[in-house]
């Protein structure tokens, strides 16, 4: 089981390699440069730039310095953030993000795993046209419409009653500050949670070994529990590693709305201004993540369902 | 009592047996639909959305990007100046714009659907057929492309070069193909030992033309629902790329662009959100009900 993790550990270099190789050309081939402000830049000075930033060097000699400087975990400068370097901007950026999604992400399985239980053991009752209800409320409303739903409702519907929230900034991680942005985070990922949990909770108190546990008597609360729950769980677990995914687009929409400085805010105004270096960062940052949760997302799956091997 | 209609139910069925046409799974699965109201209530609700957008804007007194310069700000519903929805802060007929906006939210959820489902089928019909190495090397390549974070390169293509219809269904599509790719394999994989494959090689069919005829009919109904489902999931992602600017560009319009315009205003006209809004999220809701009712359908299994 070990030397299995150990080689998807070890798919997830050459992915990674992959992905600097990709976007390194895409960005380089493309066309306009971050040096294309509104007012253009005098010819010797953009000279003088494009010296320091070394885009006047043959390619694949831009590449592998480009390679060298990521191993050693320096991103290169921003071109717009002058003062910065991006290794700079993603370490302050990074856990302001993680800590977000993290929150949001435990507070979508608090939430949505007991709703979608409790849809799936009353199916097609009222309490279970309630919660599908609002797990589709929660995909098909757009999480920058529900930003600002919830900014007008709290920030100044609420504006001088004890319930009002602060309706943008970060004030370096206050409370206050961090309950609307987690909460429209999460919603969504309550909504898929809620859903998953219903289905696979359903399907499963079809199955064979349940009917079996019943009639050996088994009271209908230890069945549930202990016998359908752990496998009701596995579908859930398997969404878990699409969602980090997920939860770093939905970053971008929250920290830009909320203005938060995390990496995704960074990533939309570096995508924005064409700035390359910390664009390429974020992304790499951000896929490094993704292959770590889904590798973890692989291994709680082997602890759920006894049926996977490792090979 | 009971026996009594059984035998009699069992004599028309004899009676019938001379002109009775086989049902097929198709109809069967339809039957099954149209007894599913949300289903059916959610193809009638699309049907007529989509036809509003399709047909409707060439009927109003407004074209989408004409601007009413006797009233450039936001306006109440007026009914005798023909914005029967009012209009935009900038005085352009807020249905007029819903509706092409639909039709362009509409078209990028299906092209970029179509582009998914032709990669998806492809590669998932070849992966599960074949087999072996092929199949070893191109599920390798889903797993890989599953653990990065594909939005970003969307959003990168579009910042790179620039608000393009095209480009924006090409590339949501060459995202949103890898579940496609997955179920279909899976399906694939069952059938590829059953007996009309094995009638079909037997009678000399080349490998193409047994993915093409036998194995792509035979996964399509579970392709449809998941088909239902992208479609949804697509307009969202264009909304999200509006929201980021990167949506089609000015005067043309989408759900997305216009839900972000009306979101941006919110707090002073909020009828230009709610509007779209409210185009959009039935939308949603009707293909994800249609998308679960086709699922009960096509899935015997579950009744």
């Amino acid at each position: 089981m070990w030397s299995y993790f150990a080689r998807r550990l070890l798919i997830g270099v050459p992915t990674l390699f992959a992905i600097v190789l990709f976007c390194f050309f895409l960005m380089r081939l493309a066309p306009g440069g971050p040096f294309d402000g509104e007012a253009p830049v005098p010819p010797e000075v953009l000279a003088n730039l494009r010296a320091r930033y070394h885009l006047d060097d043959p390619l694949w000699q831009q590449f592998f310095s480009y390679l060298g400087n990521l191993l050693r975990g320096d991103f290169g400068p921003s071109f717009k953030y002058k003062d910065f370097t991006v290794t700079e901007l993603i370490a302050q950026g990074l856990p302001v993000s993680i800590e977000n999604g993290l929150s949001a992400l435990v507070i979508a399985i608090l939430v949505g795993l007991p709703l979608g239980i409790i849809a799936a053991l009353s199916q097609n009752s009222a309490r279970d046209y309630f919660v599908s209800g609002f797990a589709m409320i929660g995909i098909v409303i757009p999480t920058f419409v529900m930003g600002q739903l919830l900014i007008l409702a709290f920030g100044v519907g609420l504006r001088g009653t004890p319930f009002q929230l602060p309706a943008g900034g970060w004030n370096d991680g206050a409370f206050a500050n961090r309950i609307l942005p987690v909460t429209v985070l999460a919603l969504p990922f309550i909504a898929y949670i809620a859903r998953i949990a219903r289905a696979s909770m359903i399907e499963t108190l079809r199955a064979n070994y349940v009917r079996t546990a019943r009639a050996k008597g088994l009271p209908y609360r230890t069945v549930v529990l202990r016998h359908a729950m752990k496998a009701a769980l596995t579908p859930v677990v398997t969404y878990l590693g699409p969602a980090t995914a997920y939860l770093l687009t939905g970053s971008m929409v929250v920290e830009t709305i909320f203005q938060i400085p995390g990496i995704g805010r960074y990533f939309v105004q570096g995508a924005l201004n064409r700035d390359y270096t910390l664009v390429m960062g974020v992304t790499i940052v951000a896929a490094a993540f993704v292959i770590v949760a889904n590798l973890i997302v692989d291994m709680v799956y082997g602890f759920l369902d006894p049926k996977v091997r490792y090979e | 009592m009971s026996s009594f209609n059984l035998a009699s139910l069992h004599g028309e069925a004899l009676n019938a047996a001379g002109e009775v046409e086989g049902r097929s799974l198709w109809q069967d699965a339809w039957r099954r639909l149209i007894k599913n109201r949300a289903a059916v209530a959610s193809m009638i609700i699309l049907g007529v959305i989509a036809l509003a957008c399709i047909v409707v804007p060439y009927a109003l007194p407004w074209s989408y990007d004409a601007i009413d310069w006797d009233h450039v700000e936001a306006m109440p519903p007026n009914m005798e100046l023909g914005h029967y929805l009012g209009t935009d802060s900038v005085g352009r007929d807020l249905l007029a714009r819903t509706l092409v906006g639909g039709r362009v939210s509409l078209l990028v959820g299906l092209l970029a659907t179509l582009v998914a489902l032709f990669i998806g089928v492809t590669v998932g019909a070849i992966a599960g057929f074949m087999g072996g190495r092929v199949d070893q090397l191109l599920m390798r390549l889903v797993d890989l492309l599953y653990s990065v974070p594909l939005t970003f390169f969307v959003i990168i293509l579009m910042v790179m070069f620039g608000r393009n219809f095209i480009l924006m269904f090409l590339a949501i599509g060459a995202v949103e193909w890898l579940t496609m790719a997955r179920i279909v394999r899976g399906q694939t994989l069952s059938l590829k030992n059953k007996e009309f494959i094995e009638a079909a090689r037997a009678s000399g069919g080349s490998t193409a033309s047994i993915i093409a005829r036998h194995i792509v009919p035979n996964v399509l109904g579970v392709v449809i629902v998941y088909v239902t489902l992208t479609i949804p999931h697509v307009i969202l992602l264009e909304s999200f790329l509006s929201f980021l600017g990167l949506g089609v560009q000015e005067p043309l319009t989408s759900w997305g662009v216009l839900l972000n315009e009306g979101a941006a205003e919110l707090q002073a006209n909020p009828r230009t959100l709610i509007v779209p809004a409210v185009f959009m999220t039935t939308t949603l809701f009707c293909f994800n009900f249609l998308g679960d009712g086709l699922r009960d359908a096509l899935d015997p299994k579950d009744r």
